[in-house]
């Protein structure tokens, strides 16, 4: 019967309770969409590359060589010779490896020379491969296949000329071996989206004529002549390598790190996601406080509506002591109460979130390549609720003292 | 001769907030089954000493029992809990919790008073709807919202609420000040009609000396206390 009066109580202040509930309902929700979201872009950060065991670049620092050859971010310092590459790719422990060029660039986005068997042994998201949403793969040695960015971005569609500039940021352009869009991938959500990927040996077709840098001047080689020549690369800027036995991976690693005749450094790329999210992940943690902030100021305006119901409530207050109900009688209606509104607040802010979820999906994997998956609340998320529910007891407390000093005080006068 | 349900005896109390003022009671009684009307002018100390009987607050120096327990002996939630099995209350208006239904209104003290509940032979929502139809409320009125009331038929539930499960004190402050002359009457027939039939004491408060001849005795605050005030 306490029960079903704290509900009747409530139900007859029903505007300010609903406004009360609808506050924490939405904090909840953006408290628990800012964790969706994070856990999501951690995964897909961590998902950007997967299946790949080692990354082989020359020596420098694990987090920047995942940054150039994964998110083509930055420079590569030094580049891993021909021969290093064959050697290692004559390894036993190989099942795969692919090697990657870079160092040209298209308007904003990256140029990069690899073989066929990149678009087989790429993967992203759990395993998921490369698909090619319209077009074919490079044929030609001219041939290149952009990203979805990329095609978006300036317009491209298969059959669509581009030139590519020397290096990054660059006014000189190889005008004269012009490339063909043969095809453009679907989108990812991975720094695939803002590449432009051509042949390795399309990467040494459009350097013939140029030497540290620069074109030689008067020099050009007609393309059919190119086109005859043997283009084997001096050199590559990185490999993605797949072992075939991942015990195999440390060895390999290992053996890598220690090769004799120059300088390399082999990644576990998880390991070196990993160690670039500590990074990035600052930004997080902050994103997270302002909303762990927005559902304390929810459980405050919770705690300041109760405050102002008190004086309007004395009368109730003063009946139920009369009644013989106890001081803490009256406490525990009011945290009762609390929790009540914290709890539909809770739900419904759940409820909220898979109603935003169902919507925003879609169109966060299309725009941002970011898959949010829609999964029963984790632990975690219900622990968040129960914290939610069990600080608006500990909120509730403090008007809840105040009536009942109130109630000690008034006794079963009515003071109105 | 049966023992007084009510005992005061030099009961003191000042209030800590008004030093110049306190209330001092030598002595007040009233028998079991008697009915006392006390008359007092706003401000004489009647809803101090009603406090008092009902044990929210305690006598600084003196003794008050009711059915011969000293309240100063009982801890703060044994009160409330002695109040809740002994006494029915009854206020000047908005008695009732306006967003409760009439049943649960009228059910409420029992929620604190387990051998009041055991009192009633039957079950206690038939108690509060056999009360209702001698209070001559209307058929289905339990259902009923309190709000929903006429002010007369709240001070009625009032009064079944007091008097479920046969608390020997019934305690009225002013019940019949919000109604108007015929609806008191008809009030006041009906309250003693009942308070009569359970055996019950009451002690009503009022300022209005035209109900005097209706109770067995008249106390005015004057008689039974003496403000020792020592008035600025």
């Amino acid at each position: 019967m306490m029960l079903r009066l704290a509900l009747a109580s409530l139900r007859a202040r029903a505007i300010t309770v609903a406004m009360t509930i609808l506050a924490i309902a939405l904090s909840v929700s953006l408290f628990l969409a800012v964790e969706k979201l994070r856990v999501g872009a951690k995964a897909s950060f961590a998902d950007t590359i997967s299946g790949t065991h080692l990354i082989v670049g020359a020596r420098s620092g694990s987090v920047q060589l995942l940054l150039y050859s994964v998110f083509r971010i930055g420079n590569a310092t030094n580049n891993v010779t021909w021969e290093s590459y064959q050697d290692i790719a004559a390894r036993p422990e190989i099942d795969w490896i692919v090697p990657i060029s870079l160092g040209d660039s298209h308007r904003q986005f990256r140029v990069m020379g690899t073989t066929a068997s990149f678009f087989d042994h790429y993967k992203y998201r759990q395993g998921r491969g490369l698909e090619v949403a319209d077009g074919a793969r490079m044929d030609d040695l001219f041939d290149t296949v952009i990203g979805a960015d990329v095609a978006t971005t300036l317009g491209y569609q298969v059959g669509d000329p581009i030139i590519v500039a020397h290096g990054l940021a660059s006014f000189s352009q190889h005008k004269d071996q012009p490339f063909r869009v043969s095809g453009i991938l679907a989108k990812t959500g991975t720094p695939v989206d803002r590449t432009v990927i051509v042949s390795l040996k399309a990467i040494e077709a459009i350097h013939v004529d140029w030497k540290s840098g620069a074109q030689i001047p008067g020099q050009s080689t007609p393309v059919d002549e190119i086109r005859k020549m043997e283009l084997t690369p001096k050199a590559i800027t990185a490999a993605l390598i797949g072992v075939k036995s991942p015990l195999q991976t440390f060895n390999l690693q290992r053996a890598i790190n220690q090769y004799p005749q120059e300088p390399l450094l082999a990644i576990l790329p998880g390991i070196a996601l990993q160690e670039l999210w500590s990074i990035v992940g600052l930004a997080e943690t902050a994103l997270l406080a302002v909303s762990a902030a927005v559902v304390v100021t929810a459980l405050i305006g919770m705690m300041a509506t109760i405050f102002s119901g008190l004086n309007e409530r004395r009368r109730e207050m003063a009946i139920f002591r009369a009644m013989g109900a106890r001081p803490r009688v009256i406490l525990g209606l009011l945290v009762f109460e609390a929790v009540i509104m914290a709890m539909i607040g809770a739900a419904l802010g759940l409820i909220f979130l898979y109603l935003g979820l169902a919507v925003a999906q879609p169109l966060l994997d299309r725009a941002f390549g970011l898959w949010l998956p829609i999964t029963a609340p984790s632990s975690r998320e219900l622990w968040v609720l129960a914290t939610v529910v069990l600080a608006s007891a500990i909120v509730s407390l403090v008007p809840a003292f105040r009536a009942y000093r109130m109630s000690l005080a008034d006794g079963m006068t009515v003071r109105t | 001769m049966t023992l007084p349900i009510l005992t005061v005896s030099n009961a003191c109390y000042s209030w800590k907030s008004r030093s110049d003022f306190s209330l001092f009671v030598p002595e007040f009684n009233v028998e079991a089954t008697e009915k006392v009307l006390l008359l007092g002018e706003s401000g004489s100390g009647k809803s101090t000493l009603l406090s008092l009987i009902c044990g929210t607050i305690l006598p600084t120096s003196g003794s008050i029992r009711v059915a011969q327990t000293e309240l100063a002996t009982l801890s703060a939630g044994r009160r409330d809990t002695f109040r809740a099995e002994n006494i029915g209350v009854i206020f000047q208006q908005f008695n009732l919790l306006p967003f409760a239904t009439v049943s649960d209104n009228i059910l409420l003290p029992l929620q604190f008073a387990p051998q009041r509940c055991k009192r009633i032979s039957g079950g206690a929502q038939e108690e509060a709807r056999s009360l209702c139809a001698q209070l001559g409320l209307p058929d289905g009125v339990l259902r009923a919202h309190a709000n929903g009331l006429s002010v007369g038929q709240q001070q009625r539930v009032a009064v079944a609420r007091a008097l479920i499960g046969s608390p020997p004190l019934l305690i009225a402050d002013e019940p019949t000040s919000a109604l108007d002359a015929n609806s008191q009457a008809a009030f006041l027939d009906l309250m003693f009609q009942r308070v009569t039939a359970q055996n019950a004491a009451l002690l009503m408060v009022s300022h209005d000396e035209r109900l005097a001849d209706r109770f067995d005795r008249v106390v005015h605050m004057t008689d039974i206390t003496s403000n020792r005030g020592v008035s600025a």
